[in-house]
Order: C-alpha cells, then structure tokens, then sequence
C-alpha cells in the first residue's frame, strides 16, 4: 500500500526520518537543505522529539551524535560546506559507532562554490569525509520517492552497523516540488531496524567487545549500563588504549562490518542497491544517478524512438558500491558504457576501479546547470 | 568517617594520567564529593562530558555514562545529551584552550542558551598536555613554547564573557580550597540553568616550568596572589581590579531554562496550548 505526498524532496527526507523513529534534529541553516531542518522544526515537537538550531555546522552534528549517544534516533542536514565543517565529528561517530543520519543536499563546489545550484561533486566526500580509515555507507535519492524511502533505509542502516550513514539529495531533487507515492505509516514502521542492546548483568556489559566484522553494542545510557565513549582508540570497554594488536583490530573491523560484509552479502540489506531500465536487451548502457538519472530515463526512451536499444544503471547505494554488478556490466557492454554526472568524473572513476578499463564515454557537467536528456542522446549517438 | 570515593571511581584506572601534583585531581574529588551532596544516582541520572587536554580525561575516571568528545566541543554535544534527556544532570568539563578557544563559540552560545548544564572550565592558564602553547587566558609576558619570546597575546576575563553571554549562574574558585570549591560546585549543580563555574588551577609543569614557579606550591601562590573574594575584590581601585580575579559566586539569577522551554514547545505543537510569542518572556530583546 502506498500514500501520496505532494511536497518536495527536502521535506519528504525529513517526514521520512521521524516515520523511521527520529526523535531528535540538530543542526544549521545552509542553502539548499534548510527544509529538512523546517520541517524538522515543525514536526517533531509534535511526536514529543526536539529540535534545535545550533550556533555552527560543527555544534550542529555534535548535538545530534549526543543525542544518539543517548539511544535517540537522530539526524542533521547540510549542504558540502557543512559536511567540511562537520568532518571531525564525523569521524567520532565512525570510530565510537554512532548511529546518525547525515543528509546533504548537494551544491556546487568547492569552497561557497555555487550554494542555489546543482551538483553531485560531494560524493567523494561522502565516501571519504574525515581524517583515517574507516568505511562509508552513502545512499543518492533519485526520486522524491526515494528521498522518502532511502531516508528510512538510512536510519535502519545506521542503526544496524553503528555508524554515521549519508543520504544524498542534490538541490535538484531537494527542491523538486510533486507528488510522490510513499509507502504507508505501517509499513515502514514494520521495517524499522533498531540498534541491538545488551541485556545480561551491567558488569558483565563490554560495548565495544565484539568479533571482528561485526558492530558496537551500545546500550541506551541511563538504565544501569555504564560505559566510555571516547574518540580514542578504545578497548573492549570502551577505555582508552595504544596496545598495537587492539588498535589494529579495530581499524580492521571499522572497515569490514561494512565493506568486507557487503562484498560476501552483495549489499547491507535485502533492499535494492541499483534501479535498471530497460537493461536486459540494451547495447549501451547509461550510468546515472541522482536527479541526473530522471533525465537518463527520458534519454533511454528517446535513443529507442530513434532506434538505438539504450538503457540505463543506476546506483542507489553509492558507497560501497553494487560492484558485482557494475563488474558484470562492464563484461557485457565493454566499452558501450556511458557514465553521466554533476561532477568531474567521481563516480566514473568507481566504475573505472571496478571494471579495470577507462573505455567508457563521459558526459560531466560541474557549473550548476542539470544534464537535458537532449545533450545525453547527442553523446550517446556520438560514440554508436 | 573518611570519604568514600571508590563508590563514584572507575578504580582499576587509577592512578590518573595527570602530572604528580596536578590540581585536576583535586577537582576531580571535589566533583565527586558534589556528587555525593547532590545524592545523583550514578547508574542512572548522571552525564559526565569531557573534551581534549588534561581536563579530557576527566570523564574516564567517573563511573557513570561518560563521553570524551572532540576539542572543544563539550557543550554542542552535552547540549544534545541534555535536549535528549532533560532530567539527567550533565556534568562538563573543560579546559582553558578547550572551551575557549577552539570551543569559545559553544561556551558563548551554552550560556545563552541558558540550558541547564554544569559547566566546569578548568583554567590553568595554559595549554598543558601539549607541552605549554598559549592559551587565551595565558598571562602576557610568560614564556611558552608558542610564545618563544614572550607571549604578547592579551587575555580575557572568562566570568565576565560568561554573564555577557547570559549565563545565569556564574562563579570562580581555585582548587587551593577544595571545601570551598566543593560548595560553589554544589551551588552550580543546584542551580537551574546554565552554571558557568571557572576553576583555576596550577600546571607547574607547563606553565610553571619556564615562569618561576617551577613546583606545585609556587604555582599555587601564584594563583592564591591574583584572586581576592568578590566581596574585596568590588572594593578595589579599578587599576588593582585590573590584575586580580573576583571569587565566589559572580551572578546567580533566574531565567527560563532551555529544555522547560522546550516542553512548551511540545505543547504548542501538540496543541495544549497557543503558539509561543513575545508575551510567554519578560525579556523582550
């Protein structure tokens, strides 16, 4: 079953997260995510959760991972130049293992860059978004359907791994303004996932004492379970250490309870990884994600009016990415591949990592101006 | 009956990592025994958030739910664990370059806030576990290892930021009294708002070392030479006010609490009462 919303995607990605049992928002105004904190503003009062608007993108992460830290559900929202403020804290949430959705609704860079415009050259940062090693989960919306969707699969992913998830938007898709078939309230409250918590004796309790490749227990605080959080390397109780082999098992394990598990379960849920249209008799496959995918479908259509059998992949979760399939694409289409994005090329690299060749065509735009079907056919037709 | 401090103690990571005669520890004891006047149940009603430096450890050897946070940023994060959680008493403990410099924003705003945390700055005047950088509170003139010619930065008086930013409890003490200091700690967990509570202390190795107060006594003398009772300290000529700092309790007021605030938000959005405006405050800009 399913509902209607007529809203935009920054509000969709926001009424998705208090569906998913958000309880808590902070964060700071910046252009063009500002919505997700409005309605943030407005909504979860409503549902006895809170919100506040902090001094600074940096207090705006540090209050949410707080929160979190406590057992409440939280998120925050920004835009690339809040992402580089935020990064240290980031990089608490992935070494302490707190849950937190980090939604960002991308604009042009780097720097002030091109705040009203849009763009996809954050998701580099997204994968890689502060100082050491560590493994991202980053899912890219490519409808407002799936701003309301995928912000829910943030939240249980954040909550099943112990880690800060991303949920890409890009200002086009943020601000997109229509109706969008969302599943209802009790569906998604049926696929609410919720972090494991330990229940024997408070002694007994090691948070952090846990085999390799698999996520923190942390229990909620304040119920007798008294434990360290630090961004220190930590031992099994969460306490501070150096020991050589400690050290290097957490690294290890930060890194493959995500990207280790995904490679031996071909993803972290049983949910979509990618969307592909029209793929299975195509001769050239178009990559496309994000708002940049909505116009790749129209392109797919056009190229098969004018005769030639396009069809597209699109990725939904971008880091780590569906890599079995993206290899057994690059098998099938050898160099019929043609990669589009908002960006100089940082997705296309991934695909480049994947299939070990750089034969493919490219068509990148990094001045704030989407990608019109038109110009993708015009490429495609180029290199048939 | 001696003191038990065991009971609030992560014992098995005792002895602390401070320097032989360090005044964290004695502030540490005197939180404790704050704690204990407070009857805060450990396991269950007590936060205690820390960030980087010496004062960063503070938090590990507390036995309640601790979190050892980033440089700076205690209060953003003590905000969200207050917000979250409103009946639990947050304790957070900073130093002098934690909370203000890299983290002078937060402290600004905590204050303004007015949101009910207990601020404990640890001011030794200097960056200690960095090996004696300035800090802003480090006395112009000394020699630290940033200052290599003498330090030329001015410093502030950290009080007087907190209540121009609207902290409602606000007060000083050094450690050299640790039953004073236990009192004014008292008076700031009671308080209902956001209590600001400067402690100075010595770091004889850091600061002292190079500044002829090589030992933990000369460095306390120091700090016992530079602070006078507010009560003295507002009968002095403006030029020796100049050079000491006020202790005791410097502002204590009533103001609307942040998270009770926040309750009549839920009730407006829930519709148990109207839409807040300007006539819910009695202060109006």
């Amino acid at each position: 079953m399913a509902r209607e919303e007529i809203s935009t995607g920054n509000e969709l990605c926001s009424m998705a997260a208090i569906d998913a049992g958000a309880r808590f928002f902070s964060g700071y105004p910046i252009t063009p995510s500002s919505e997700v904190m409005h309605v943030a503003s407005d909504l979860l009062p409503e549902v006895g959760g809170k919100f506040i608007q902090m001094e600074d993108e940096i207090a705006g992460i540090c209050a949410a991972l707080g929160a979190s830290m406590t057992g409440v559900k939280s998120y925050t929202a920004t835009s690339g130049p809040g992402i580089s403020l935020k990064a240290e804290q980031i990089g608490l949430g992935f070494i302490a293992e707190i849950p937190l959705v980090i939604v960002n609704v991308m604009r042009g860079g780097p720097s002030t860059g091109l705040p009203t415009r849009v763009s996809q050259a954050d998701i580099g940062q997204a994968q890689y978004p502060t100082h050491g090693d560590f493994a991202s989960i980053t899912l890219c919306a490519g409808s407002l359907t799936e701003c309301y969707t995928q912000t829910v699969r943030a939240f249980n992913l954040a909550e099943k791994y112990m880690t800060p998830v991303f949920i890409l938007l890009d200002e086009t898709i943020g601000h997109m303004h229509g109706k969008a078939l969302i599943p209802d309230l009790a569906e998604v409250e049926a696929s609410i996932v919720n972090r494991a918590t330990f229940d024997g004796a408070p002694a007994d309790y090691k948070p952090y004492d846990v085999p390799m490749n698999k996520p923190a227990v942390l229990n909620p605080m304040f119920k007798g379970y008294k434990y360290h959080i630090t961004g220190l390397h930590h031992g099994h109780e969460g306490f501070p250490t150096e020991d050589a082999v400690q050290c290097e098992f957490n690294i290890e394990r930060l890194v493959g309870k995500i990207n280790t598990v995904a490679k031996e379960n071909d993803g972290l849920d049983d949910l979509p990884d990618y969307e592909e249209y029209l793929l299975d008799d195509a001769e050239v496959c178009i990559i496309a994600y994000g708002s940049i995918g909505l116009g790749a479908y129209e392109a797919v259509n056009k190229l098969r009016e004018q005769g030639i059998k396009a069809g597209m992949f699109r990725p939904i979760l971008l880091w780590p990415s569906p890599a079995k399939r993206i290899a057994e694409i690059g098998a099938k289409f050898k160099d019929k591949i043609f990669i589009t994005e908002l960006n100089m090329g940082q997705y296309s690299k991934e695909i480049e990592r994947i299939i070990k060749r750089d034969d493919f065509t490219t068509l990148l735009k990094a001045n704030g101006r989407p990608i019109a079907p038109s110009e993708m056919v015009a490429k495609v037709k180029e290199m048939m | 009956m001696a003191f038990n401090y065991d009971k609030f103690l992560r014992v098995n990571k005792m002895p602390t990592l401070w320097c032989w005669g360090c005044g964290d520890g004695v502030i540490l004891k005197a939180t404790i025994r704050a704690i204990e006047k407070m009857g805060w149940d450990m396991n269950t009603e007590v936060c205690v958030v820390s960030g980087i430096g010496c004062s960063g450890r503070f938090s590990s050897y507390i036995d309640c739910n601790t979190v050892h946070t980033t440089h700076g940023r205690t209060i953003a994060y003590a905000t969200g664990i207050k917000l979250a959680n409103p009946k639990i008493n947050v304790i957070v403990v900073a130093g002098d370059g934690d909370g203000l410099a890299i983290g002078g924003n937060h402290t600004i705003h905590g204050c303004r806030r007015n949101i009910n945390l207990n601020f404990i700055l640890i001011n030794n005047f200097i960056y200690g576990l960095t090996n004696s950088q300035i800090s802003p509170t480090t006395p112009q003139g000394m020699w630290c290892v940033s200052a290599q010619n003498g330090n030329i930065d001015p410093t502030f008086n950290v009080a007087n930021l907190a209540i121009g930013a609207g902290a409602s409890f606000v007060a000083r003490e050094s450690m050299i009294d640790p039953k004073k200091l236990e009192k004014v700690l008292v008076k700031g967990f009671e308080h209902k708002g956001f209590s600001f509570i400067e402690v100075l202390s010595n770091c004889h190795i850091n600061l002292g070392r190079k500044n002829k107060m090589a030992n933990a006594m000369e460095n306390l003398n120091w700090i016992d030479s530079i602070t006078v009772p507010k009560k003295k300290w507002d009968e002095l000529p403006p030029e020796e006010q100049m050079n000491k700092l006020a202790t005791g309790v410097l502002r204590e007021v009533e103001q609307p609490e942040y998270t009770d605030m926040y309750e009549e938000v839920i009730k407006a959005a829930q519709g148990k009462r109207g839409k807040i405006t300007q006539d819910d405050f009695a202060k109006k800009i």
